[in-house]
């Protein structure tokens, strides 16, 4: 009985992960496809090579990464010193920003595509990698927030005091004992604001200028004439970087294990 | 206290010169020689832009839209965003109307005479009188998809569709006017009639043909005949090329009635800031071997006469892709923007026929 019980709930999990992973082969499947369609042709290389000559293609991949380290760095920076400021209030004043805070992420991304659009333009502002930037930034500050705030609130405040009382300068303090203190939370927040930045269609889409395309515009520009299946190639491209990655943390050295955990 | 001002004063600045340095990587490429291309999405053979640049020493900023109700509000918002732009014939018009275009200057575009002036007749007739916005890219006809295998009489005629031998395996399109649009023909009217005893006639004959159709979809027509689902389609004739590529079964026929005929073509931003590279972009598209390459990689048909010594024979010779210039002048038309009273008749009837 005990042992129909665990079968069954291996095949559950099975199933689990035949659901969530199946559309996935099934696109590194067709990036081989010689064809351009859903019928199989025959196997070969030839959606690679034409992803490593496009420029548009290349240029959109760099736009996507720059863009997303540019904006989760930019937004963590600006996130920490927020949460100082949040911290520094008390009662009422806090809950207050906090909740203004909790508004751009609940907020439909058209919503905040489109104000920041017509924002853009109510203050003169050419359309290009700049505004995508700035409306990146802009959407990541608030998971920055979010993730940084709880951390900075558990920990004990008097550290940094002492911390100042033994002598450090406050840069030394804030580095030294604050800065550490809360870093796995800056760091899930720079992760959460970099995939963020670059899952984001529906703001990039509204807010970039001539010749700008992130990975998801330029797919879905392609729309009327079918997906082509460089796509796919560049797709399993980005599938199998993730999970390199993320075997490579999970095989990380003993030393970075707290930041690990958090992650 | 001062100490942690100073140190939040010198965050901002360096957050400032990392935005700063972000913007002035973008602003750096407004140099005099530049041309900003606004095109469909894949819809060129990428290579040629390298080609250009090189040939002309002038930088392309390559963008792309999925729809023409997507490239318009962007260019009405500033019409100085991109020089040259390719949206489909009807938005053209629109565009025109709004003044948001410049007039061609042909006496630059020293390979116009490689254009079939079958296609820039009609044009003039139906969208740019004179033709003094518009260059022709790609074009191409509404039309039936059928398979071969599963149809053995002759295709030739809008007439196949309501044949009730082919019951449960035909495909239509489920949009407002290719919808009327075949039956609008098939009873020899215009497809822009706003008649209401003509439409009323359509809405009754569509109506009759609703139980033998397996299904109104408008991109699904493409795969599902490729994947032999259904007999006959409707559909673009851009489309025939690719379907017969995966499905050889397949062939495509411009019904003898008379058809929609589309066209997606370069035009110039009324305040484009560098309108001579635009005519040299328009002028590099229509050459030959150019226009020929696009044709290959697009595969829709290119309304570029002289190119058509580059293409392959059999591709050349097949009606399909290359009619007859006889029935694009004689029985084609390009759909009108009807006004709003008429386009909400449209709709109201094709409500009754679903």
């Amino acid at each position: 009985m005990k042992k129909l019980k665990h079968m069954l709930g291996n095949a559950y999990l099975a199933l689990v992960f035949v659901f969530l992973y199946a559309p996935i082969v099934t696109l590194i499947v067709y990036s081989f496809n010689e064809g351009r369609g859903r019928k199989w042709q025959g196997f070969s290389g030839r959606w690679y090579e034409e992803l490593f000559h496009s420029a548009q293609i290349g240029d959109a991949v760099s736009n996507t990464l720059t863009i997303a380290l540019l904006s989760a760095l930019i937004a963590t920076v600006i996130g920490v010193i927020s949460c100082l400021g949040l911290q520094a209030l008390r009662g009422k004043a806090r809950n207050v920003y906090l909740a203004l805070n909790n508004i751009p992420l609940l907020n439909s991304d058209l919503v905040t595509g489109l104000s920041l659009m017509l924002a853009f333009i109510a203050v003169g502002v050419t359309f290009g990698y700049s505004t995508v930037l700035l409306a990146h930034i802009s959407f990541n500050v608030p998971y920055v927030i979010m993730n940084v705030m709880p951390r900075l609130r558990q920990m004990n405040q008097s550290t940094y005091e002492a911390a100042l009382d033994l002598g450090a300068r406050p840069v030394q303090a804030f580095f030294k004992v604050l800065v550490p203190e809360i870093m796995p939370g800056v760091i899930s927040g720079f992760l959460m604001a970099f995939t963020m930045s670059l899952d984001d269609f529906i703001i990039t889409h509204f807010t970039k200028g001539p010749g700008i395309n992130t990975i998801s515009t330029l797919i879905y520009s392609e729309i009327r004439r079918g997906i082509k299946p460089s796509m796919n190639a560049l797709s399993t491209i980005m599938f199998i970087s993730a999970i390199i990655l993320l075997v490579l943390t999970n095989i990380s050295p003993k030393g970075s294990k707290t930041e690990v955990k958090y992650i | 206290m001062k100490r942690n001002v100073i140190f939040a004063a010198f965050l901002i600045a360096a957050l400032s010169i990392v935005v700063m340095a972000a913007c002035g990587g973008s602003g750096n490429k407004q140099e005099n020689n530049v041309l900003k291309v606004y095109n469909w999405g894949d819809y060129i053979d990428e290579e040629l832009i390298g080609e250009f640049e090189e040939e002309t020493g002038i930088k392309v900023i390559y963008d792309t839209f999925s729809t023409n109700e997507e490239m318009y509000p962007r260019i009405e918002a500033d019409s100085s965003l991109y020089d040259v732009v390719c949206p489909s014939e009807y938005m053209v018009k629109k565009m025109m109307e709004n003044d948001l275009l410049m007039p061609l200057d042909w006496s630059k575009l020293s390979n116009k005479d490689n254009l079939n002036q079958t296609y820039m007749k009609i044009l003039s007739d139906f969208i740019d009188p004179d033709n003094k916005y518009m260059v022709p890219y790609c074009w191409g006809t509404v039309g039936i998809l059928y398979n071969t295998k599963l149809v053995d009489d002759v295709v030739d005629s809008w007439d196949i569709l309501w044949d009730e031998k082919y019951s449960g395996s035909i495909l239509m399109q489920d949009s407002v006017r290719d919808a009327f649009m075949v039956a609008e023909k098939k009873l020899g009217y215009s497809l822009n009639t706003t008649d209401p005893g003509e439409l009323e006639e359509c809405m009754e004959l569509l109506k009759a043909q609703y139980p033998l159709v397996k299904a109104y979809v408008i991109d699904e027509v493409r795969d599902k005949m490729i994947a032999g689902d259904a007999a006959l389609g409707v559909i673009y004739s851009g489309e025939y090329l690719y379907s017969k590529n995966e499905n050889p079964d397949l062939a495509y026929a411009i019904p003898k009635e008379g058809t929609n005929v589309w066209y997606d073509g370069w035009v110039i931003t009324k305040n484009s800031k560098n309108a001579d590279a635009a005519h040299k972009w328009i002028d590099f598209m229509l050459r030959a071997d150019v226009a020929a390459r696009n044709f290959d990689y697009i595969t829709y048909p290119t309304p570029n006469k002289a190119a058509e010594e580059f293409i392959d024979k059999d591709i050349l010779s097949d009606p399909a892709v290359f009619p007859d210039d006889k029935i694009i002048s004689e029985k084609c038309e390009m759909y009108l923007y009807l006004g709003k009273d008429a386009e909400n008749e449209y709709y109201e009837l094709w409500k009754k026929v679903k």
